[in-house]
């Protein structure tokens, strides 16, 4: 609990509908399962928490609903502190995982549920609203046992959106769905957020989910959110070795920085020169860590290696030979190749098929090319970090 | 080890023609109840049907003669055994509810890891005879033991005695001795199913009430315990319907004023030796009981729960 005092700060801290975290924390026992996290989360955005299971983000959500009470630091709603108060005295509601419907109940009382216990007698227009608008009017009498995982699922985003919450928490909603449910349920939460205008905190493992939907991602390793943007943001510029592998794939070379000129870094990768944008590098140390994304490499055999400087940018590009494609495989809009370096690393390779060299076959010799602007530079991890 | 190549070879004769194989096989598990129901359910009702149809004496015997006066002179006879029975077992079953549902709910939801201890304490009084557990509650219930001291001090007896439950400052072979028995020998029959229906509601509707606005007390009233009903039906069945047949408690807590069915039947069937009157008295108490619990399980609906 806090003192009273700090009260007036706190409320000037945030503006209606966001959610701050301020030093929020969790330790069971003597495992800390979040590290102290301040974050901001704007009213009306939607907002993803992205990672792999353990990570910490059901807790943070958990915290944000009152489901669970913070070792330390303050959850503030609207700029007003709830981390006092439990989880019915605060203006979220949950979408949980697995829905947590009540079973006794038909689908029509479940969403009357909220407004019911705020002491609401007119619910019948509402909530015949509300599940038209999830599309499930007609199954209002229903017991939840009576319903497909998708339909429970949108009774569940009904009976939270009902009570028109400041947040709306979604703890992987999507999970225990099939693969094409998910990706319509995917477009159809989206469309529901823009209707109506409420703040949706996700929580997912789901790096596709988390992209299609939101608009900004937190993406929380150990714990520790490790960045956070728009997803082109992350994807296109990630700033940490974890989050470039977790948000699609990553080629990482190790590098050393021999100069600058022009905005660019000039960089000794393995004995050969390249170029990096200065701005596209999270750190400014000797040693960097290039990474190139597998699609932005052209893949060209060693015979045709002098093509590269006939392209437009010519010479400009940075041009990594002596590959060996190891492994091929054809996924219909594209083939991945796995190239094995001279230093036994193995780089993967995404190339559209449009004109396919017939010479790219497991053993030939090939040259890799990319624009530098493409390249990004991360911090080289210090020897692993204790867990 | 031979086994495996038989097992593999059964399974290809079934392949080849399966629902031969599989016709006689729910009969042949069913078999074992079946036989076990004739013979000691069936047969018994048929003969004791039969016994209650009979007339005549100790001396001369009884016959078979479809005497059906038999069930309404016992029925007119011993009707006020049937009340104190009813009455008795109601209290006793409100009695389980009100001390079960509390200590069901706290092995549930707050034992944690004593759980398994709490439920081991519930049956511990099995591990002794139900006689000497009921004689134990005489030594309890002693006429000048601490219990009744206490609660001549509080008053109390002055309040069951206005009820008509006791006799003066004595609680010992009054009808409350014979509830306090009840009540106590079956409580683990009111405990455990409770625990069971409790223990299977999933934790997170608990939270899902509480994110929707509902405080401790409502999440209570809306969620937990509409969910334990069947608990509860099948709880309040369990401890009703033995607690209305039973005799015991109150042959050795009660007086002969407190006697219930189960009293007379005992007394028709082993002092009188009036086996008619016996097997029509057990008859009239079965179909009142049947009777009973079906308008209960019509009314309680539990068809529609979950």
């Amino acid at each position: 609990m806090l003192p009273k005092g700090t009260m007036n700060e706190q409320q000037r801290a945030g503006a209606s509908g966001d959610v701050n975290l301020v030093g929020l924390s969790k330790s069971f026992g003597s495992n800390t399962v979040v590290q102290p996290l301040d974050l901001t989360i704007p009213a009306g955005s939607f907002f993803a928490v992205l990672g792999a299971s353990g990570c910490g983000k059901t807790t943070t959500l958990r915290m944000i609903a009152g489901l669970e009470q913070p070792s330390s630091g303050q959850v503030l709603i609207g700029g007003q502190d709830v981390t006092g108060l439990p989880p019915y005295k605060r203006p979220v509601n949950t979408v949980f995982q697995n829905y947590a419907l009540f079973p006794h109940l038909t689908v029509a009382e479940n969403v009357a549920f909220g407004l019911r216990r705020k002491g609401r007698k007119d619910v019948a227009a509402p909530v015949a609203e509300m599940l038209d608008l999830v599309q499930l009017g007609h199954l209002a009498g229903r017991k939840p046992a009576q319903l497909s995982g998708g339909q429970q699922q949108r009774v569940a985003v009904a009976r939270a959106l009902i009570n028109h919450p400041q947040v709306l928490l979604l703890d992987e909603p999507l999970g225990a769905l099939d693969l094409k449910l998910r990706r319509q349920m995917q477009l159809e939460l989206k469309r529901i957020q823009t209707d109506v205008g409420i703040t949706f905190v996700h929580v997912t493992h789901d790096q596709e989910e988390a992209m299609t939907m939101a608009d900004t991602i937190a993406v929380m390793n150990g714990g520790v959110v490790e960045q956070m943007g728009s997803p082109t943001e992350l994807y296109e510029s990630p700033r940490t070795k974890f989050v470039a592998n977790f948000l699609g794939q990553s080629n990482l070379l190790d590098s050393r920085v021999t100069g600058t000129s022009d905005g660019y870094l000039t960089l000794d990768v393995r004995g050969t020169r390249m170029a990096l944008p200065k701005a596209r590098a999270a750190a400014e140390d000797d040693l960097l860590v290039m990474g190139i994304r597998p699609e932005k490499i052209s893949i060209r055999h060693q015979d045709a290696a002098d093509a590269v400087k006939g392209t437009k940018d010519g010479g400009n590009r940075n041009a990594l030979g002596g590959g060996v494609i190891v492994d091929s495989s054809f996924i219909g809009v594209s083939t991945q190749y796995t190239v094995r370096m001279p230093w036994d690393q193995e780089l993967t390779v995404f190339e559209q098929n449009m004109e396919r060299d017939a010479r790219l076959v497991p053993g030939a010799p090939v040259v890799l090319d990319w624009n530098p602007d493409h390249g990004f530079g991360l911090a080289p991890e210090p020897a692993e970090v204790p867990a | 080890m031979s086994a495996i190549p038989q097992k593999a070879a059964g399974a290809g004769g079934e392949l080849k023609d399966p629902p031969k194989r599989g016709r006689w096989v729910p009969y042949a598990l069913l078999a074992p109840g079946m036989v076990w129901l004739v013979v000691f359910f069936l047969i018994p009702m048929l003969v004791q049907g039969g016994t209650s149809l009979q007339t005549g004496g100790l001396e001369k015997g009884y016959e078979f003669t479809w005497h059906w006066g038999t069930y309404w002179d016992a029925f007119q006879d011993y009707y006020p055994q049937f009340l104190r029975s009813f009455g008795y077992a109601a209290a006793a079953t409100i009695l389980c509810l009100v001390i079960g549902y509390p200590l069901a709910y706290a092995i549930a939801f707050k034992a944690g890891k004593w759980r398994g201890m709490w439920l081991v304490l519930v049956i511990a009084p099995f591990f002794t005879s139900f006689l000497v557990r009921t004689l134990a509650w005489k030594t309890i219930l002693a006429d000048n033991g601490i219990v009744v001291d206490v609660l001549n001090t509080l008053h109390f007896t002055d309040v069951t005695a206005t009820l008509g439950l006791t006799e003066g400052d004595r609680v010992l072979a009054t009808p409350l001795a014979v509830i306090c028995g009840l009540t106590y020998n079956f409580l683990p029959f009111m405990v455990l199913p409770l625990y069971a229906s409790l223990e299977r509601i999933d934790p997170r509707l608990h939270e899902a009430a509480g994110d929707l606005y509902a405080n401790p007390r409502t999440t209570f009233t809306k969620v937990t315990f509409p969910l334990s009903l069947p608990g509860v039906v099948s709880g309040t069945l369990l401890t009703f319907i033995p607690a209305s047949g039973d005799y015991v408690n109150a042959a050795w807590l009660g007086s002969p004023d407190t006697g219930m069915a189960g009293n007379v039947i005992q007394t028709q069937f082993l002092r009188v030796l009036d086996y008619p009157t016996a097997a029509a008295l057990s008859f009239i108490l079965m179909l009142l009981i049947v009777l009973m619990v079906s308008a209960y399980i019509r009314k309680a609906g539990t068809e529609d729960l979950v």
